[in-house]
């Protein structure tokens, strides 16, 4: 059977779990294929291999769906959880996969100290800009002025970048990209999988249930031509200027 | 007169309905379910104009309870609202609330604590916080947490006490569940609660304070005592707001709702929601002719022991239910049984209290639960034999 297709990825998944809980639209569904299918391409042992997540919906893509180790922890702390569980099994593939609002917001301490010691795991946000399993209530990567639940009138906050935070925090493998840019982010996984040391991935998600639908897109196909439309490569962005830039996305690798 | 607006509300909309009445100066929180609602609703009314209070949404139930007690401690009347596991990630800060004597008031929606996840209701998460040193009140409606909430703020600010103030209602049974209401008119709140002057502040300038300060064995032990006399002084002030509550809504609040009580040989206490499902057991095991009381506990910090005792007086045998568990306690019971235990025991009574576990993780209870606690009690009447100190209702064995 061919790696990487959806008949070579159904055996990382526990059939019962299945439909997911994820709303119609959503890109966690892409991300959890994404995962999978570089886990698969990279025939990596995937008995060896620990997920561990944390509140939201993020947190679902790899708890209860990953027929391998899950470890389903408190809201934020699943990097602080997964240093652990890597301190006493070394020889395990830990991978923390959560929300913006798990692990940026709530967790964003674990999550700056977990780079800057270079821990060897793999960080994937499902960055959808909101908490979406809560309703749709302001996260710290909502763009300025946005509309969720908790700012009716606009988000009057800047967002965090994420990637550059992580960089910054001492991070040995940071990527950007997006569930409409598919081969490059399972590429990308691939890589963070095999990387030694702290590897993060921002996955750009979509959701149109709770931040779409309150921000003039409202469809599942409007939010990925947004992603299509507004995120730039890193190589294109080096040729742009700072006003052809605004309202962009810069995706690609920042460090590797 | 009495003036008020019958409306449908759950739980949730009503405390934020109570927020928007009292108007505090701060709040600060974050999104857990089930309690978003109250503040998400709450946002609304701020981007609307329909409040002055400074809104923030922070980045964890951490910050939120640091932010509250900040602002608390620069003078505000600041409230906000969490559930289960954000509370327990306040618990730090919830204890420093108390300990500063700030008088904070927050809306707690019952959900049980992490793990394994569960997002329904039992008491775990503000039962865990009991000792932390804030007054508790329990509410079995959308009405009585309304109710309540806009007490609290009279009760926390009170002179005597300035002791911080939860009010607890049960995630979605209460909270997510919509029932006809009273609403108060704004300005009957507002005159009720009145405005709040912070007797000792931060930034003010000509008087600098320090709150929090460094407190070894030389004082630290006087501060608690202090600490520990305010709370002695809540129940009368939580008494008289209750009466003078009723004044302006026709609904006066007390330390129980006592339903049946009066010849009672048989007692049932539960907090919350579910004293609704035990009221019907007792009105139909009445009626079978069984002599059974209701005790529906609202207070439950500070502990009102002399007034269980009073309560329970020529009662033979009582059923205490508690939604949560105090692991490694006695047979590992409940924290309502073992405070009733307690003060019954310190009063001489020799009344037979047995415990049942019920509800955790949002497991239902029903009527017929109720009807086996009344055949239990009737059988340790008839034999005076406890057979079973500690029991669980609707489990799988």
């Amino acid at each position: 059977m061919k790696r990487g297709t959806t008949a070579s990825i159904v055996k990382y998944i526990r059939p019962r779990t299945f439909p997911t809980p994820f709303c119609a639209g959503c890109g966690h569904g892409i991300l959890l294929g994404a995962i999978l299918r570089a886990v698969d391409e990279l025939e990596l042992d995937f008995s060896q291999m620990l997920f561990v997540s944390g509140i939201g919906c993020g947190g679902w893509i790899p708890s209860p769906h990953f027929n391998t180790d899950t470890l389903h922890v408190t809201h934020g702390r699943p990097v602080a959880f997964a240093t652990g569980a890597k301190l006493f099994r070394p020889e395990l593939n830990v991978v923390v996969i959560g929300g913006d609002g798990d692990i940026a917001s709530i967790g964003g301490n674990h999550l700056i100290h977990a780079a800057r010691r270079n821990v060897d795991m793999t960080v994937i946000c499902a960055n959808n800009l909101i908490y979406g399993m809560t309703g749709g209530q302001v996260t710290p990567t909502t763009p300025l002025g946005a509309r969720t639940l908790t700012t009716p009138a606009g988000n009057p906050e800047p967002p965090f970048d994420l990637s550059r935070l992580v960089a910054a925090a001492g991070a040995t493998y940071v990527a950007r990209y997006s569930v409409w840019h598919v081969r490059p982010l399972i590429r990308s996984i691939k890589k963070a999988l095999q990387h030694e040391g702290f590897a993060f991935i921002e996955a750009l998600s979509t959701c149109p249930t709770q931040y779409g639908r309150r921000n003039e897109n409202p469809t599942p196909i409007g939010m990925l031509r947004a992603l299509k439309r507004d995120c730039v490569t890193v190589k294109r962005a080096q040729d742009m200027s700072e006003e052809e830039l605004v309202g962009k996305t810069i995706i690609g690798e920042f460090v590797s | 007169m009495v003036v008020s607006t019958k409306m449908a509300l759950d739980g949730a909309h009503a405390a934020a309905r109570a927020m928007q009445q009292i108007n505090p100066d701060v709040l600060a929180a974050y999104p857990i379910t089930p309690q978003t609602a109250i503040v998400q609703t709450f946002s609304q009314y701020v981007a609307d104009g329909e409040v002055d209070t400074e809104f923030i949404a922070v980045e964890s139930e951490h910050a939120a309870m640091s932010a509250c007690v900040g602002a608390a401690a620069a003078g505000g009347r600041v409230m906000t609202a969490t559930a289960a596991n954000g509370l327990a990630l306040m618990w730090e800060i919830v204890y420093i609330a108390a300990s500063m004597r700030l008088p904070i008031v927050m809306a707690v929606v019952n959900r049980a604590l992490s793990a394994p996840l569960n997002i329904h209701c039992d008491h775990s998460d503000s039962m865990g916080a009991r000792e932390a040193g804030w007054i508790q009140l329990y509410s079995e409606t959308a009405q009585e947490a309304y109710d309540n909430l806009i007490q609290a703020v009279r009760i926390a600010e009170h002179p005597d006490l300035l002791l911080p103030v939860m009010v607890m209602q049960d995630g979605f049974i209460t909270g997510h569940g919509l029932e006809r209401m009273e609403v108060l008119e704004d300005s009957a709140v507002r005159d009720f609660i009145g405005t709040y002057k912070a007797k000792y502040s931060l930034l003010d300038i000509d008087h600098p304070i320090t709150f929090g300060a460094w407190d070894m064995y030389d004082y630290y032990f006087e501060h608690k005592r202090q600490q520990t006399d305010a709370m002695s002084k809540a129940m009368k002030v939580i008494v008289d707001v209750g009466e003078e509550f009723g004044k302006i809504s026709g609904r006066s609040y007390g330390i129980f709702d006592a339903y049946a009580m009066d010849d009672a040989e048989l007692a049932i206490i539960v907090l919350s929601s579910t004293a609704g499902t035990a009221r019907t057991s007792v009105k139909e095991l009445r009626a079978e002719g069984v002599k059974i009381g209701l005790l529906k506990p609202r207070v439950f910090r500070p502990f009102p022991a002399q007034e269980f005792v009073d309560a329970l007086k020529g009662v033979k045998a009582v059923a205490v239910l508690d939604r949560s568990i105090s692991f490694g306690a006695m047979d590992g019971a409940g924290p309502l049984f073992l405070e009733v235990c307690a003060a019954l025991f310190a009063a001489g009574l020799k009344t037979k209290v047995v415990n049942y576990i019920y509800g955790l993780g949002g497991r239902d209870i029903f009527p017929q639960h109720f009807a086996q606690v009344a055949s239990d009690l009737q059988d340790i009447t008839a034999t005076g034999k406890v057979k079973s100190l500690v029991s669980y209702l609707g489990l799988r064995e």
